[in-house]
């Protein structure tokens, strides 16, 4: 289906608004306050009403193809086009992107952290925002590329400026692992692009995703293949962050400001996921099930050993991060399957540990800003003295340990129990072993979060703050939670939302890499 | 001896060597004018510059259109697409090093004229060096290009440093000559010809000659003194530093171009037929080069000596596509030409930042540019933008050229490139940890003494400024515009 008229500019003025934004406010005046977070709200609200139009022109019988193409020179010494599509995997990626963004900025709208400066913080988070929605839309390696880099800087200077006492260290290691990782995956990139072959054999140099989708892999030797896949591996898996790579993002996550973390656990972190599932597993089958075994053992240890973290930490923003690793070690653990069950769980998984997540941060941000502190011991009776919020996080902590019902389940048990029966080729005692590992896991974090909402809800609020007046929910908040907890309940109770969109989308890709496995 | 007495007047194509004559002709104007008018005349010193420069590019577009190719001298000077990009490369670094000095040349009350001639004299070295096609008329444009340059260095001459710099650049560049001639010498006895074309023919056939092998890394070594490659960089940061800060962006963006556009002409034209020797001489330099450069990087606490260093390094990277110049002969000179157009505006670029804050902190420590943001967001972002253009981030122009860089490693194939491009990787992520220091200071840091007035960025910077961050950024964006040129100048580079 070819979009025609105002069809053809969506995914592009989605995407490109809020650079546009980004453009006009540093033409503005640092003074104007008032019209620069207009601005910059404005044009993430428009290109989230874009989004949403999509969405309802979204033609969900045929969620596998990709529509509203748009297929445009753009470097033709290397043969990279301007290609972007929306499909079932790409959609609900794109809305989680779109909506947090401007949720951030209002959060932010009253106070900009320290050291200030409302219009450097806007620009950046606008920026931020086209880096993530042009990655879920990329149909081409190299714009995939650019957009995927593109998140860095932005996020670098939010956590360098605006983070906490150790912000230098923080955001440099951040910036240094991922650095590395995407200096790896541009390497893959090019040899897919020099050893891709078509079905008769010629050689196809492209950077086009959807003739590297559809080719899968063929005409390049299965130890090749190996290789390739483990420069995607690097580059992937240091975003997701995949034990062992998985150390910048405690420390990232904590020193950075409350929007920061947000966004780098709702959208940034899926951007290394969203990479094995369109790029990694599709384009290189045989090489993703040469890597599942493994991916799946690091995914394993990733719920064990970010849980036992959990367990150690005094900090409430910090146990919050590596409940993060554990989190996305149930997502890769689902996507290691290469079963169309585990992946379709995992992209669930993504979008829920996004809502549940995000939404932990937000209220650890809230709390640190009226005790100025996160020490779990000094913390206590947050249902006494802030009732409301103290009730919202309790709904959060219940959706981040799965509770049925609530969004984190559909996420976390069908990637338990897809592993019971992984995709063809891939050693069934091996990921059995790991599915009971990982629901040791799920006890684990159970244990953490019911730990941490005792010690910070429960009992009187603690002594130092008797003086104190803990504000409860304000407007600003209430604005910028209310999607949050709409979706963890929407999600929790009508899973098929979700799963009925990304299916057709997850099966193609299974099938395929079953086709290519048993005509081995 | 015959041919030298039956001598006859070679046939002059006005036309190929109008770009040359013109800026003759304006080095001239303006010692003339110089003698004529004297002190009155200093104002319009780097007006006349620059306008020899654009004016100099008029000839290259009519050339470029016309779009033949023009060889003289028995094929030792040739004017192609290959050396018209050059050129006007060459011209545009030029005229923005020519933005950078007019205040920092005028407020030193240093010898004006004499600087701007001494300039285009070394810019007339580097557009011959792009059409040299023999190894006289390499060596000929090598000093006209050096010499200026090692005055240059010298130029503040009260300073005890900027006089260490000249000495040191002098004394290292004439023993690289020396070198160099002794190699050319040997390849000559051997092949009995000058021109690269003559040579190709006859060094790859036969077999294995250890005095080819040993004329040829003569030949290679003299110029990686030129293009400061690591072992034989030791001269680059001391003369960096000391040399006035235009020259220095002179130094090291027109000058070690010159050095790469001529090894790019000796190695995939004439000694491509023995990759034996080159592909791992490369292999190893580049990969010491960006490697020793970046780590040394880290420990600077000096802007000027961190970008002489992170030069290095870059120059490392230009390296790499030698590394395979005769597996993806095609792929590999596009990679060069590209990174090399980038580089030029990255690095001026941030040249001129660090200019434009020096007139104000008088200060070239890292350190003084705590708070940049603060108190001058303009220069803190224009310099974000070129640095990360360097570690090759995008949206910035430099990750174009990185990519290029890949892509010939990669078209080339096999294990020993595929080691080389992880080489690569490893060293772009160390670059960025000390771009990252230099960010870190102007973005996370509080204003060092409290002096929060803002910077003026006089005219002349804010064009050269407002020049190199557009390029810097289309690049960028638009990679196509260079690649274009790359393509361009492959064709006509192997096509001889």
């Amino acid at each position: 289906m070819e979009p025609t008229g105002f069809d053809t500019w969506v995914l592009s003025l989605a995407v490109f608004l809020p650079l546009v934004g980004a453009l006009v406010m540093m033409l503005i005046p640092k003074a104007y306050e008032a019209e620069l977070k207009l601005v910059a709200l404005g044009s993430s609200l428009a290109a989230l009403a874009v989004g949403v139009y999509s969405a309802f022109q979204f033609d969900y019988g045929a969620a596998g193809d990709l529509q509203f193409v748009v297929d445009k020179g753009w470097i033709d010494v290397i043969n990279s086009r301007y290609i972007v599509g929306l499909d079932g995997l790409s959609l609900p990626l794109l809305l989680l992107s779109l909506v947090v963004v401007p949720l951030c900025l209002i959060y932010s709208w009253e106070h900009v952290p320290e050291p200030g400066n409302t219009k450097a913080f806007f620009i950046l988070l606008l920026i931020l925002s086209t880096g993530m929605n042009g990655t879920f839309v990329s149909q081409d390696m190299i714009l995939f590329f650019v957009f995927f880099e593109l998140v860095l800087l932005p996020m670098y200077f939010l956590i360098g400026v605006w983070g906490g006492e150790d912000r230098r260290y923080a955001s440099l290691k951040f910036f240094l692992y991922t650095l590395f990782g995407s200096a790896l995956m541009i390497i893959s990139f090019l040899a897919l692009f020099f050893l891709s072959k078509d079905s008769s054999g010629e050689l196809l140099h492209t950077f086009d995703m959807r003739v590297l989708s559809d080719v899968a892999g063929a005409g390049i030797i299965k130890s090749t293949q190996v290789w390739i896949f483990a420069g995607l591996f690097m580059g992937f898996g240091i975003k997701v962050p995949m034990f062992p790579f998985h150390t910048w993002l405690p420390d990232a996550h904590t020193q950075a400001p409350t929007v920061g973390s947000v966004i780098l656990a709702a959208v940034l972190l899926k951007l290394g996921t969203y990479g094995f599932i369109r790029i990694a597993i599709p384009f290189l089958p045989e090489g993703a099930v040469a890597w599942a075994p493994w991916i799946g053992l690091l995914a394993v240890i990733g719920i064990i050993y970010g849980a036992l973290g959990c367990l150690a930490q005094s900090d409430m923003k910090r146990l919050i991060a590596f409940s993060s690793v554990a989190h996305m070690g149930f997502v890769m653990l689902g996507i290691a399957t290469l079963t169309d069950f585990g992946i379709n769980a995992a992209v669930f998984g993504m979008v829920a540990h996004g809502l549940i997540t995000g939404m932990l941060f937000f209220i650890a941000g809230s709390v640190k800003e009226r005790y100025h502190t996160l020490e779990i011991s000094r913390l206590g009776g947050l249902l006494k003295s802030a009732p409301r919020m103290g009730w919202i996080l309790g709904l959060a902590t219940m959706a981040s340990l799965g509770l049925p019902g609530l969004a984190g389940f559909w996420g976390e048990f069908p990637a338990i129990l897809s592993a019971y029966n992984p995709g063809a080729g891939l050693p069934e005692e091996t990921f059995r072993t790991y599915m009971v590992i990982a629901a040791i896991g799920t006890v684990l974090a159970a244990g953490y979060l019911l730990w941490l909402y005792q010690r910070t809800a429960f009992g009187e609020p603690p002594e130092e703050f008797a003086d104190h007046e803990i504000a409860d929910v304000n407007r600003y908040e209430w604005i910028a939670w209310t999607p949050f907890l709409v979706g963890i309940v929407l999600f929790g109770i009508w899973p098929n939302l979700i799963f009925n969109v990304t299916d057709d989308v997850v099966t193609g890709i299974t099938a395929s890499v079953e086709a290519i496995v048993a005509g081995r | 001896m015959d041919v030298l007495l039956a001598f006859a007047r070679p046939s002059l194509d006005w036309h190929a060597l109008a770009p040359e004559l013109t800026l003759l002709a304006f080095g001239t104007l303006i010692t003339i004018v110089d003698i004529i008018w004297d002190a009155r005349s200093k104002q319009i010193m780097p007006t006349l510059a620059g306008m020899g420069l654009l004016a100099t590019l008029i000839p290259i577009l009519t050339l470029a259109v016309d779009g033949t190719e023009r060889s003289m001298f028995g094929g030792a000077y040739v004017v192609d697409d290959f050396s018209l990009v050059l050129k006007a490369l060459f011209l545009i670094s030029g005229y923005v090093v020519v933005l950078m000095s007019v205040d920092y040349i005028r407020d030193g009350d240093y010898y004006e004229n004499e600087y701007y001639t001494l300039m285009l004299t070394s810019l007339l070295g580097m557009l011959m060096m792009s059409s040299s096609r023999d190894l006289i008329s390499v060596f000929v444009a090598l000093e006209l290009l050096s010499i200026p340059a090692y005055m240059l260095a010298a130029w503040r001459k009260g300073g005890p440093r900027s006089n260490e710099a000249g000495l040191k650049y002098y004394l290292m560049g004439v023993f690289a000559s020396a070198v160099m001639l002794y190699g050319m010498s040997l390849i000559y006895g051997l092949t009995g010809s000058t021109t690269f074309d003559a040579i190709a023919q006859e060094i790859g056939s036969g077999p294995s000659n250890p005095i080819a092998i040993l004329g040829i890394l003569f030949v290679l070594i003299g110029f990686a003194f030129k293009v400061s490659a690591v072992p034989f960089h030791t001269w680059a940061p001391d003369t960096y530093e000391g040399a006035p800060t235009p020259v220095t962006a002179f130094l090291a963006v027109a000058s070690k171009t010159a050095g790469m556009v001529a090894l790019i002409q000796l190695v995939f034209v004439a000694f491509l037929g023995r990759d034996d020797v080159v592909q791992p001489f490369f292999w190893l330099i580049s990969a010491l080069t960006m490697t020793v450069g970046n780590l040394i990087a880290l420990r600077q606490t000096n802007i000027v000596r961190l970008l002489a260093y992170s030069g290095i390094a870059q120059g490392g990277f230009m390296l790499v596509p030698f590394a395979v110049a005769a597996d993806a002969p095609a792929r590999a000179i596009e990679a060069v030409v590209i990174y090399l157009a980038i580089y030029a505006f990255m690095n001026l670029g941030a040249f001129t930042v660090v200019l434009a804050v020096a007139r104000k902190t008088r200060s070239g420590e890292i350190d003084s540019y705590a708070g940049l943001f603060q108190y001058a967001p303009g220069l803190a972002v224009a310099m974000t933008v070129f640095l990360a253009a360097l570690a090759g981030i995008p949206p910035a122009g430099g990750w174009f050229a990185k990519f290029g860089l890949f892509r010939a490693l990669l078209d080339a194939g096999g294990g020993w490139a595929a080691g080389l491009a992880v080489i690569v990787a490893v060293n772009t992520v160390i670059a960025f940890a000390y771009y990252g220091r230099v960010l870190t200071q102007m973005w996370f840091q509080p204003v060092a003494d409290g002096d929060e007035q803002p910077i003026v960025v006089t005219g002349a910077l804010g064009a050269a400024l407002t020049i190199t961050l557009l390029a810097t950024l289309a690049f960028g964006v638009l990679p196509g515009l260079v690649g274009h040129f790359g393509e361009v100048s492959v064709l006509s580079a192997l096509g001889g």
